[in-house]
């Protein structure tokens, strides 16, 4: 069947045949790697995206059911060459070595200040408990986080 | 020649400068293995052996061959060379040649038009298998003789004996790296009869030389080049996709690219050895050790891969960093049908840090001292011999500074309040806060840097003048570490100007940098980078009469006497250099000898909070004092750090691949546990700067010692918390219940 999904501010159209994940949709069909595979499970949070105000695993995502939605990928994160906030925060404070599970920790943790601009220390970390990263042991993460908690709005 | 290296450079060493792929990786737009493709790209797939253990009696793959958009099936028969791969020993088949070693064994290959038909494909191969009974006690593979290797260091009076003593027997699970990028590769056909492969990888030129030996081709005929890579932590040292892909590419003439999925990978990568492990330490009446005894047995399951390297850092450093003139250790990696070990962050060191930082504990306690004091007391310092091999120590080994400096870190106050998501078991169990006890413990550990036992270990790298900057050329892989950074930022010191770049070259381009394992790389490539930047900037000056270079040119008493258009006027400027560390020598029959290139130390406390009825334990805090030699971007230290610590955390509470009858039951993210941001404990770091004798500036290789002393501080501090002394890891919380 169509679906049509309104992607990092487009309408973007698409044919799906059966039982895809948004997750390979974006990366396979719509030519959005940026969004990664990395368990499938919805256990990892690499292939977190933003849809309809939520951030969700995209894996466990079926694609028809993404119909109508308004979806944001780690793509649509910055403008024109503008980082997003929390990626120049991640990148500040070192939050990023190899960057696998950056992109689903920027969208989730864009999310989380767009719901809450002042979290707390474990506001942060439970926010980002479904993202699992293996290279920084989380504190640079944390560090960027409670930067940007800080922040005047 | 005597030169001023450092005007007007703001992003050299010593500085958190940030890393240079950092944007692109916050942005989506880094290209990890698993994003490439190519025009007209088949997907390849791998089916597998379903037991452990078993005779290949048929194999037929007609019915996949029939399917349509199937371009080629493959089994070890189509292998056109040497018909065995391994780094160290070339004992596994490219694809099972008869007998199946271990659960997921390879068996056929498989290029389709889509990645759903080529896994379909191969699950339509028809296969018959005769199981046979898998070797699974790595204790009884040793007796029968089904050893990767065997070792034994005698060192000292066996006679001698201490007033006190205490014996233990300790167990370390297998460990998975789970690096969150799966293994990948692209491989593409140049139109001349050979391949330009795009892998994932810690040494291409490693893999290089197995891909042609195995396809039987010339090394100018196969090039390797690094794909971008999500973390190794040693999981990337062996082939995986690597000789499938080009084969699966030869047969039909296009573009292939495999890609595991999550379970694949676990299936398809080596892990950390389990180890069982019985120590005897004997000391005198004020706590200096007489004599260690130990028997190490690991399981290297099917193949050898790393195993043999392995065992020998277990066996040197079974007795930590501490000092012992008597020392006795036998030592087995058994060859079993569990699946295969080798590489994992630490490389050995972790298994013995837990055993014998555990038996340090209890001889604190059976000599009524405290347990830093008891390290204090035999800490290896320089000058002193290594327990085991009797190596002197040379260049910086501040071991007491690092258990000063952790000790010395303020312990962080009781958790107040109920708030389940900092209690023992978080928001789905339930410890109330009247039930937590805390506990505190410490650990120390010792590594060695770079490879060992008179292996031939060198790097390669070049660097290029140019009008419009610096370019840094290595195939040293760059994981995720920072190397790129720390390459950049070496180059800028030494010549003066803030323009640099890495560029990766491929196997055809530049010689080895070695493996991006052994907390090699920033001493190794990074020496290289500095000895060509060294003799580049010696070279420029010396050709224009100068006494300085700096960004703009060659400069003679602050003046400029040439622009760097006009030392580049004949093209860029280069220089070439292969670094190699001080010579290192194979142990004798006593395991005696030079074999390591050089040490680094750290310490480590725990604080853990307790639920002893439930089992339940919440990491609070690790904290760490790191000796560095020199800090040359103190940020990616930091990270370094924390990010060892957590997979320390992780074996110490939680990470397990569980194996029954040679079958991992939780080959997934949902059943194998990593710590998660609220099972992360707070971190404090202190770096230790004392320059080695040996590496850029004297820095020194620092991945791998923050993993090795965090686990055995946890399970310190819960033994604390609980009065109990726990013996393997991780601790699970049947292990604990019961205990308060």
């Amino acid at each position: 069947m169509n679906v049509t999904i309104t992607l990092n501010g487009e309408a973007r159209m698409f044919d799906v045949a059966g039982p895809e994940s948004l997750l390979s949709v974006l990366r396979n069909d719509l030519d959005l790697p940026g969004t990664k595979d990395a368990c499938e499970q919805g256990e990892c949070g690499s292939c977190t995206v933003n849809m309809d105000g939520e951030a969700l695993c995209s894996c466990l995502v079926m694609a028809v059911d993404a119909d109508g939605s308004i979806v944001l990928t780690v793509e649509g994160l910055s403008s024109e060459g503008e980082l997003h906030a929390v990626q120049d925060a991640m990148l500040k404070h070192g939050a990023v070595q190899c960057g696998f599970c950056t992109p689903g920790i920027v969208v989730a943790g864009s999310r989380l200040l767009e719901s809450n601009p002042h979290p707390t220390e474990i506001e942060i970390r439970e926010a980002l408990s479904g993202n699992i990263c293996r290279c920084t042991g989380y504190g640079a993460i944390l560090r960027a986080f409670e930067d940007l908690a800080a922040e005047e709005s | 020649m005597t030169t001023r290296t450092t005007t007007g450079v703001h992003s050299g060493i010593g500085t958190s400068v940030g890393r240079p792929d950092g944007e692109p990786k916050v942005t989506g737009n880094f290209a990890y293995a698993s994003d490439l493709s190519a025009d007209n790209m088949l997907w390849g797939a791998t089916l597998r052996s379903p037991y452990a253990h078993a005779r290949l009696v048929k194999l037929d793959i007609a019915p996949a061959l029939a399917m349509a958009g199937v371009h080629a099936v493959l089994t070890q028969d189509d292998v056109p060379g040497e018909p065995r791969f391994g780094q160290e020993e070339q004992d596994q088949p490219v694809l099972c040649d008869g007998t199946a070693q271990y659960w997921g064994e390879p068996v056929a290959v498989v290029a389709a038009e889509d990645e759903e038909t080529a896994r379909l494909a191969a699950a339509a191969i028809v296969v018959e298998w005769e199981p046979l009974e898998p070797v699974v006690d790595p204790d009884a593979a040793v007796a029968n003789g089904a050893a990767f290797r065997e070792m034994k260091i005698r060192r000292g009076d066996e006679e001698a004996v201490g007033s006190i003593v205490v014996e233990g027997f300790y167990e370390t699970a297998m460990q998975d790296q789970a690096p969150l990028g799966p293994e990948a590769g692209l491989a593409i056909p140049d139109g001349e009869g050979g391949l330009d492969l795009y892998i994932t990888s810690q040494w291409i030129h490693v893999d290089h030389r197995q891909i042609i030996a195995c396809l039987a081709m010339d090394p100018d005929q196969i090039r390797c080049h690094p794909a971008g890579i999500g973390g190794a932590f040693g999981s990337r040292e062996d082939i995986s996709v690597h000789i499938h892909v080009a084969m699966l590419s030869l047969a039909t003439g296009r573009p292939v690219k495999m890609a595991y999925d999550r379970t694949e990978s676990f299936v398809g990568h080596v892990k950390r050895h389990p180890a069982r492990m019985w120590y005897r330490h004997e000391a005198d009446d004020e706590g200096n050790l007489v004599k260690v005894t130990a028997r190490l047995v690991l399981d290297g399951g099917g193949y050898a891969h790393t195993s043999r390297a392995v065992l020998a850092n277990a066996a040197f450093f079974t007795v930590g960093a501490y000092r012992c003139d008597n020392v006795f250790v036998e030592a087995a990696v058994a060859r079993t049908n569990n699946p295969p070990c080798g590489a994992m962050r630490g490389f050995g060191a972790v298994q013995t840090c837990f055993a014998s930082e555990m038996q340090m504990d209890r001889l604190a306690e059976a000599l009524d001292m405290d347990p830093l004091d008891l390290r204090r007391r035999n800490a290896l310092a320089p000058g002193d011999a290594v327990a085991t091999s009797g190596q002197i120590i040379e260049g910086s080994l501040p071991t007491i500074a690092a258990i000063d400096a952790v000790e010395a870190i303020p312990l962080p106050d009781l958790i107040e309040g109920d708030d389940p998501r900092l209690l023992p078991g978080g928001t789905g169990l339930t410890t109330p806060a009247s039930s937590v006890v805390r506990g505190v413990g410490y650990a120390v550990g010792l590594k060695n840097l770079a490879f060992s036992e008179g292996f031939d270990d060198f790097a390669e790298a070049r660097v290029v003048m140019t009008t419009s900057g610096v370019e840094v050329h290595t195939a040293a892989m760059e994981v995720g570490q920072g190397l790129v950074t720390v390459c950049q930022q070496i180059a800028r010191t030494v010549l003066g100007t803030d323009r640099v770049a890495v560029v990766w070259d491929d196997t055809s381009q530049i010689g080895s940098a070695g493996s991006t394992s052994a907390s090699r790389q920033t001493q190794m490539t990074g020496g290289a980078v500095h000895a060509a930047a060294v003799g580049l900037r010696d070279q420029i000056i010396a050709a224009h009469g100068g006494d300085e270079l700096r960004d703009d040119g060659v400069y003679l008493k602050d003046e400029r006497i040439a622009t760097i258009d006009e030392v580049c006027v004949a093209g860029p400027v280069d220089c070439l250099v292969q670094f190699r560390h001080p010579e290192t020598f194979p142990p004798d029959e006593n395991g005696q000898g030079d074999v390591h290139a050089g040490f680094v130390v750290a310490a480590h406390r725990a604080v853990v909070d307790v639920d002893p009825e439930l089992g339940l334990v919440r990491v609070v805090r690790v904290d760490t004092a790191q000796d560095v030699g020199t800090a040359l971007n103190p940020q990616a230290i930091t990270g370094q750090l924390e990010g060892g610590i957590m997979q320390g955390v992780g074996l110490a509470v939680m990470e397990q691949l569980v194996v029954k009858e040679g079958v991992i039951l939780n080959p997934t993210f949902t059943d194998y546990l990593i710590p998660t941001f609220l099972d992360a404990p707070d971190v404090e770091t202190r770096i230790i700067e004392e320059g080695d004798h040996w590496g850029p500036f004297g820095a020194k290789g620092i991945g791998e010692s923050p993993t090795i002393s965090s686990t055995p501080a946890i399970v310190a501090a819960i033994n604390a918390a609980t009065g109990q002394r726990l013996s393997k890891v991780p601790v699970l919380p049947g292990d604990i219940a019961g205990s308060g």
